[in-house]
């Protein structure tokens, strides 16, 4: 997994709220075996007026001009700003694949799904929770102004304007070590294996029908 | 004093970082059920960083979500669907997993199967890469939905980081009228904290009407737990839990099956036990439910009408409304009765077992689906539902009624196979999300409980269960 460090990255406005995984990346595409390439598929309903299959070029695609990710303006998208709920539905990590393949890395939302908020910190993409009454803010600026961008420190766990309004946000220690220093999670349950194999010992001892 | 999360949590914990009981702790996985569409990437993962499956008997392995259910003699022509399932099938044989073939009578969807075959046992960790694993929570057990990268995680090392949820009972007490089924609670839960009620909480179902309701209710209705956003539902342990279980392939027997028993039985809350969040229904209220727009939470009962958005204070949800009506093609304040459908769906994991094939053909015996029925199906859960329901008689008195009797799978509930609905066409479907494109482009998904749907396909247009005369 990349490290997260600070960065500075353009805003986009995802005003609605209960965004669902089947929006986020529709069924259709959840056929590949691969991990990559979804990022053309983001969105792919609401993003296209034609209806969207896999391996079709996104060249001949007819974009729905008014979809707010379709407008010029948001060109090298890298922060969304979503309501409550998003990524809710399904488990599909294909949501979190698509948004950082289209090059998202950090979505700000009042709250998200349990399981789509724990997919985020898999693959390093950070899912930032702040209040509605920051949000709000933050839609209010990103829609009147052309180029906003906003920073991001994890480190100091800040979401920063560029008049430099600071809002602070919480995450897990875990979690916040991990992405600064993009470990592989597999790599660090696996030094407690002695742990994990006396556990199943006791465990077998104790309720033997379970094995 | 403990709640059933407190006992199953605990049972479960290899390692914690300190303390703190909100600090990440290791958490072990009893059983993992895979199937072909979260899979793929996890087992290629696991290859590159060559490791390999830590426990191969925890795992169950069955392709669901991609089948086709028509004739299967000529496989899979969807080349992409295709390549999909013959991945799961070259894992699971290349590693040695457990795996039921597409033409195994014991193929179904994952939620359907474990239970069905006693792979899913209170008191147990049950995980899948998919949100409906609460299904399984109706055990006695914990159950929940995983990404790709913790299917990884699970497989290489039989184990997931996690934080414990807080915990919400929801109980129900009293007696459900006639023609309201567990989707209904289900529902009516739903509309009651909304889809976002639940998240941050793994909710223990309980009252006297969850303890009145069959295996085949507390598991739809823990299926939904997820559409309230919980990960996890789970039901206390009682004799009907045990003698579902009973006598089933994967279940415990002799000696062993008594130690189990015995151990399952302490599988409830303490008397006195603390919920971080408590809500009550009242069954006797519960009415059947129909949704109206592109949420769960978006639901109604059956003798009400569609809500209008301008009686809506909070700006944000009276967009969503507005948007909803806009796709469901719906106006306010028409009453749900006078919507008429194009097409039934009877099948999904929240609700394509025996009792819910029952409950549908009783109110279709002896009937005829209405002349603007374009399609109604009737998926079975699993092949040996699918065998069960054949030895009742029930496929007759579908197909008798002009329903389309198919083999197991997901089907029309997120239509990646050939069942799915065409633009604007708008369905009476058991299945539990209702998003926009979920049944298919374009699609108008409504909620509703098996016997309401069936009685819709009979009608053309939602009609009172209650009010039938079967
Ligand atoms: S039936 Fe529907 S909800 Fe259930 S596992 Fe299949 S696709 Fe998911």
């Amino acid at each position: 997994m990349e490290k997260f460090d600070t960065f500075t990255g353009l805003v986009a406005p995802m005003d609605r709220a209960n965004v669902d995984t089947d929006a986020i990346i529709p069924k259709q595409f959840l056929k590949s075996i691969k991990r990559s390439g979804f990022g053309q598929n983001l969105f792919d309903e609401w993003r296209y007026w034609d209806h969207g299959e896999p391996g079709m070029d996104a060249a001949q695609r007819q974009p729905n001009p008014d979809f707010v990710l379709n407008q010029p303006r948001y060109r090298g998208v890298q922060i969304l700003l979503a309501r409550a709920n998003f990524g809710c539905g399904s488990s599909r990590e294909h949501a979190p694949w698509a948004l950082q393949d289209y090059g998202f890395r950090v979505i700000i939302a009042p709250s998200f799904a349990d399981i789509f908020f724990n997919n985020c910190f898999k693959i390093g993409l950070l899912p930032i929770i702040l209040d509605t009454s920051a949000l709000d803010r933050l839609f209010d600026a990103a829609k009147s102004t052309e180029g906003y961008r906003l920073t991001v420190d994890l480190q100091q766990q800040t979401v920063t304007t560029p008049y430099n309004e600071s809002f602070t946000f919480e995450i897990d220690t875990f979690r916040k070590h991990c992405l600064l220093n993009g470990l592989d999670e597999v790599g660090l349950t696996l030094q407690h294996a002695e742990k994990i194999k006396q556990f199943e010992i006791n465990r077998h001892n104790e309720q033997p029908w379970l094995f | 004093m403990q709640t059933l999360y407190d006992k199953l949590w605990n049972q479960h914990v290899v390692h914690i970082e300190s303390d703190d009981p909100s600090s990440m702790a290791l958490i072990y996985i009893d059983r993992h059920l895979v199937h072909e569409v979260t899979s793929p990437q996890a087992f290629e993962s696991l290859k590159l960083a060559g490791r390999k499956p830590w426990r191969l008997n925890s795992i169950l392995a069955v392709a669901d979500h991609n089948v086709p259910t028509t004739d299967r003699s000529q496989g899979i022509h969807d080349p992409i669907s295709r390549l999909q399932v013959d991945t799961l099938d070259q894992n699971c044989d290349e590693l040695g997993i457990t795996e039921f073939k597409m033409n195994d009578l014991r193929q179904g969807i994952v939620h359907v199967i474990g239970p069905e075959q006693g792979a899913t046992l209170p008191g147990m960790t049950v995980v899948c890469g998919d949100s409906h694993t609460s299904t399984h929570g109706a055990f006695g057990c914990l159950a929940f939905g995983i990404g790709t990268s913790e299917v990884e995680h699970v497989l290489a090392t039989q184990c997931l980081l996690m934080k414990k949820s807080k915990s919400m009972r929801i109980s129900v007490e009293g007696r459900l009228g006639l023609g309201v089924a567990a989707k209904d609670i289900a529902l009516a839960i739903i509309g009651e904290i909304g889809t976002a009620g639940g998240t941050g909480y793994a909710i223990e179902f309980s009252g006297n009407a969850i303890r009145a309701l069959s295996m085949e209710g507390r598991m739809t209705l823990c299926n939904m737990a997820i559409e309230a956003g919980a990960r996890a539902g789970m039901v206390a342990v009682d004799d009907t839990t045990i003698d579902y279980i009973k006598g089933r392939p994967f279940a415990p027997q002799g000696e062993l099956w008594d130690r189990a028993a015995a151990y399952w039985r302490t599988l409830h809350s303490d008397d006195g036990a603390v919920f971080d969040r408590t809500v009550s229904l009242d069954a006797a209220h519960i009415k059947p439910q129909v949704t109206w727009g592109t949420s769960p939470e978006m639901v109604t009962t059956i003798d009400s009408v569609v809500p209008d958005p301008a009686l809506e204070n909070d700006d944000v949800k009276r967009h969503d409304m507005q948007q909803a009506l806009n796709y469901m093609g719906l106006q306010a304040n028409t009453p749900i009765a006078q919507i008429s459908i194009d097409k039934v769906f009877i099948g999904s994991c929240t609700n394509s077992r025996i009792e819910d094939l029952r409950a549908a053909a009783q109110v279709a015996k002896g009937k005829h689906i209405a002349a603007n029925i374009k399609l109604a199906l009737v998926v079975p859960g699993s092949g040996l539902v699918k065998k069960q329901a054949e030895q009742e008689g029930l496929d007759r008195v579908f197909r008798a009624a002009g329903f389309e009797w198919r083999e197991p799978g997901c089907s029309m509930c997120l239509a990646m196979n050939d069942d799915r609905l065409l633009p604007g066409e708008r369905c009476a479907s058991t299945s539990n999300r209702n998003f926009e494109g979920r049944q298919g482009p374009g699609g108008r998904t409504h909620l509703v409980s098996p016997a309401m749907a069936a009685a819709a396909a009979i009608a053309g247009h939602f009609v009172d269960v209650r009010k039938l005369d079967t």
